[in-house]
């Protein structure tokens, strides 16, 4: 008799998200909440405010996930996330993760104060921003983390975006926040196993996970993984933790930095960068990379030294 | 218990008896008594609940919108620019059908700073969808929280008990608090039909198409075409428990008016003593004090005032460019229902006093001209 064959997968088998959404051919924001919710699982509840998701999960009265939620004001993500916190507390429910999950719009600009907010109180939830650089929802306006050099419709060729993308992990961090994480829709293992740990701490936790947008981005649907994966072995999206504001472990680290420019010509939104331009970018990202190595360094020297 | 108190107070205790279970307010003037007592409550465990201390009023309105579509009673207290920040969620919270109960002192709204009574900042929020009670007293306070309660969760409409800045807000007046267990003999737990929960998956405010939309809208209206009704069944049990009936109005001395004034908030209470010196002097003259004011308690209001051969309105506010804001229901009450001239006057804006004096002036107006010279009659403006 033939020995059945098994194939043992990296990430549960379980799904919560199901087919029928509304997302463009190979969006990553539809990627990453599919692996969020591997981690979580269906006790969790979702705050989300006006941003593709809002659109993706399906019109009334249907709904692509097997999780409850709330769509919410688009500057009320946090605030929102910890009165349902509250409430489902109230009535006898502990154990509900409570998730907002926003885009870059509505946590680097119009919802910021409440998340920083949420943050300062340290309020008992999960925040993840899944970034694609740009207001998508509305047709790709600039938002605050669309990164220098970038095309949008807010930001034509002409006057493409010529100041850098907020720094929403340090903001963070200086709230000192319990845990914060920045992840890819590339390395899903990397984002379960860190959203797993996410999920037995307490306090406010904060993600933000780089989610390609094809549509906006003017790259092909096909390349969103490789343009995930490129973003991190180029630098331009590192993956770390940050623990209590202070405590910086690199995930992955790459062995040869790729050029950024790899990364760049696969997007139309960047086709018009001369060469001169994008030294530049490259030039900002050295210089992020090696201060996110002095920070991780500095910690494990602090940890050497104070054990 | 009899206790003498502050109005700001008479909304604490009220949603303390009403054993809110999850409270999130941010501070302005002149509402801040409101939620430090809370504060204490809860500190003290005198109330079982959690207090958000959120960075705004826009955040406390967000927080509590979800924390009722998690299935718990909700309050929280506001005035003027916190309320109006809030604005987009107030839509929010009556369009998700969540009956949040909040406290707001009416406050004049800059620029011009000023921290004193106007009715500008809650009639701005008008068409929401929240029921509104203008309040005259401090009893009148705590027990509105108590019925809106009780009519909120019914129809699912978050409802608004609204309080005079200082007038009210600071009056200190002896309130009857009542026991604990009979106000949950009257009020029992919230218990919504859905929740967000993951037992029971639904996805709340998604997109929603014009195929559904409308429907949506109509339900919401529907219900509060049934507020009066609610008001007065659960005013009169009210009454029989407590023995204080809340109903959608006061009416003072109208039965045989010549001249009924409509007056809101503490101007309804300075109109009785008007009132009262007027009909020494042989005047007929009286007053209707509109408390439910969303939604308008229209047959109410046309029941008391078609009889009367004149109506005078006195507003605290003005919707610019047309009318006092009571003065404009009022007549689209009556129209096409009588032909009595109705006279809008406003006055006491920003905290400008409105007194006995006031009203004489208004009611020696009214009964001198046979119909308003202009569409609005002003009182105390300095020339
Ligand atoms: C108060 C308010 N202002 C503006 C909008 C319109 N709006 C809806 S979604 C959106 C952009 C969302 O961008 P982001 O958060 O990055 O999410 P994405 O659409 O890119 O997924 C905007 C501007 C709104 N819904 N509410
Ligand atoms: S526009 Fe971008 S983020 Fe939005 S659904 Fe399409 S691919 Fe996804
Ligand atoms: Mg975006």
């Amino acid at each position: 008799m033939k020995k059945a064959r098994t194939m043992k997968l990296s990430l549960p088998i379980e799904e919560y998200m199901n087919p029928g959404h509304l997302a463009c051919q190979g969006c990553g924001a539809t990627l990453a909440m599919r692996y969020v919710l591997k981690a979580l699982g269906q006790k969790t509840v979702l705050c989300i405010p006006a941003c593709c998701w809002s659109v993706i999960d399906g019109p009334f009265p249907y709904s692509c996930l097997d999780v409850p939620i709330f769509h919410c004001a688009f500057e009320t993500a946090a605030a929102s996330a910890s009165g349902v916190k509250a409430g489902l507390e109230m009535v006898g429910d502990k154990e509900t993760t409570v998730v907002a999950w926003a885009g870059d719009g509505g946590t680097f600009d119009i919802g910021i104060q409440a998340l920083s907010g949420a943050a300062e109180r340290n309020d008992n939830i999960i925040y993840v921003c899944y970034d694609n650089e740009a207001y998508m929802n509305t047709g790709i306006q600039r938002s605050s983390a669309t990164p220098y050099g970038a095309w949008t419709t807010t930001t034509p060729v002409k006057h493409f975006k010529d100041q850098p993308k907020k720094d929403i992990v340090a903001i963070m961090a200086a709230h000192r926040i319990p845990y914060l994480a920045t992840a890819s829709v590339a390395y899903p293992e990397d984002l379960f196993r860190k959203m797993k740990k996410a999920k037995e701490i307490k306090g406010t936790r904060f993600f933000h996970i780089f989610a390609p947008c094809p549509t906006g981005w003017r790259s092909r649907p096909e390349d969103t993984i490789k343009l995930a994966r490129l973003a991190v072995q180029t630098c331009y999206f590192p993956l770390f933790e940050v623990e209590w504001g202070e405590k910086y472990t690199i995930n992955i680290k790459p062995k040869e930095k790729k050029p950024v420019v790899d990364y760049l010509r696969l997007q139309g939104r960047f086709s018009h960068l001369t060469e001169k331009e994008i030294e530049l970018i490259q030039a900002g990202i050295d210089r992020q990379w090696h201060r996110l190595l002095r920070l991780a360094s500095e910690r494990e020297k602090l940890s050497v030294g104070g054990e | 218990m009899k206790k003498v108190i502050m109005g700001n107070h008479a909304l604490s205790y009220g949603a303390m008896l009403a054993r809110v279970q999850v409270i999130s307010a941010y501070p302005i003037t002149p509402q801040t008594q409101v939620v430090e007592l809370l504060s204490e409550m809860c500190a003290s465990k005198a109330l079982e609940a959690q207090f958000i201390k959120v960075e705004s009023e826009h955040s406390a309105m967000a927080a509590l919108i979800g924390a009722s579509l998690a299935g718990a009673r909700t309050f929280t207290a506001t005035s003027a620019h916190g309320l109006t920040l809030m604005h987009e969620l107030l839509h929010w919270a009556a369009g998700g059908r969540l009956p949040i109960v909040m406290g707001n002192i009416n406050r004049a709204l800059a620029p011009g700073w000023n921290i004193w009574a106007d009715q500008n900042d809650s009639l701005s929020q008008r068409d929401t969808g929240w029921m509104q009670f203008y309040c005259a007293n401090n009893q009148e306070v705590l027990d509105s929280v108590i019925q809106a309660y009780k009519v909120a969760e019914r129809l699912y409409i978050p409802a608004m008990i609204i309080l005079d800045a200082f007038s009210l807000s600071h009056t200190y007046e002896v309130v009857d608090i009542p026991e604990q267990s009979q106000v949950d003999a009257y009020l029992p737990p919230f218990k919504p039909a859905f929740r967000l929960t993951p037992d029971e998956p639904h996805a709340f405010g998604g997109l929603t198409s014009p195929d559904y939309y409308f429907e949506l809208r109509y339900k919401l209206q529907k219900a509060m075409e049934n507020v009066p009704e609610i008001i007065e069944e659960t005013g009169r049990e009210y009454e029989k428990k407590f023995g204080r009936y809340l109903g959608a109005v006061e009416a003072y001395q109208v039965d045989d008016a010549d001249l009924i004034l409509v007056t809101s908030g503490t101007a309804g209470s300075t109109a009785k003593v008007a009132v009262d010196k007027l009909r020494k002097r042989g005047l007929k003259v009286g007053n209707l004090r509109i408390r439910l004011f969303r939604p308008f308690p229209f047959e109410i209001v046309r029941h008391y005032l078609r009889r009367a051969k004149k109506v005078a309105v006195v507003d605290r506010n003005i919707s610019y460019g047309h009318h006092g804001i009571f003065y404009q229901e009022t007549k689209s009450a009556l129209y096409g229902f009588s032909s009595v001239p109705i006279f809008g006057f406003i006055a006491g804006l920003g905290g400008r006093d409105i007194t006995p004096e006031t009203f004489e002036e208004i009611i020696d107006y009214t009964f001198s001209h046979e119909t308003p010279e202009a569409e609005i009659i002003w009182i105390g403006v300095k020339k």
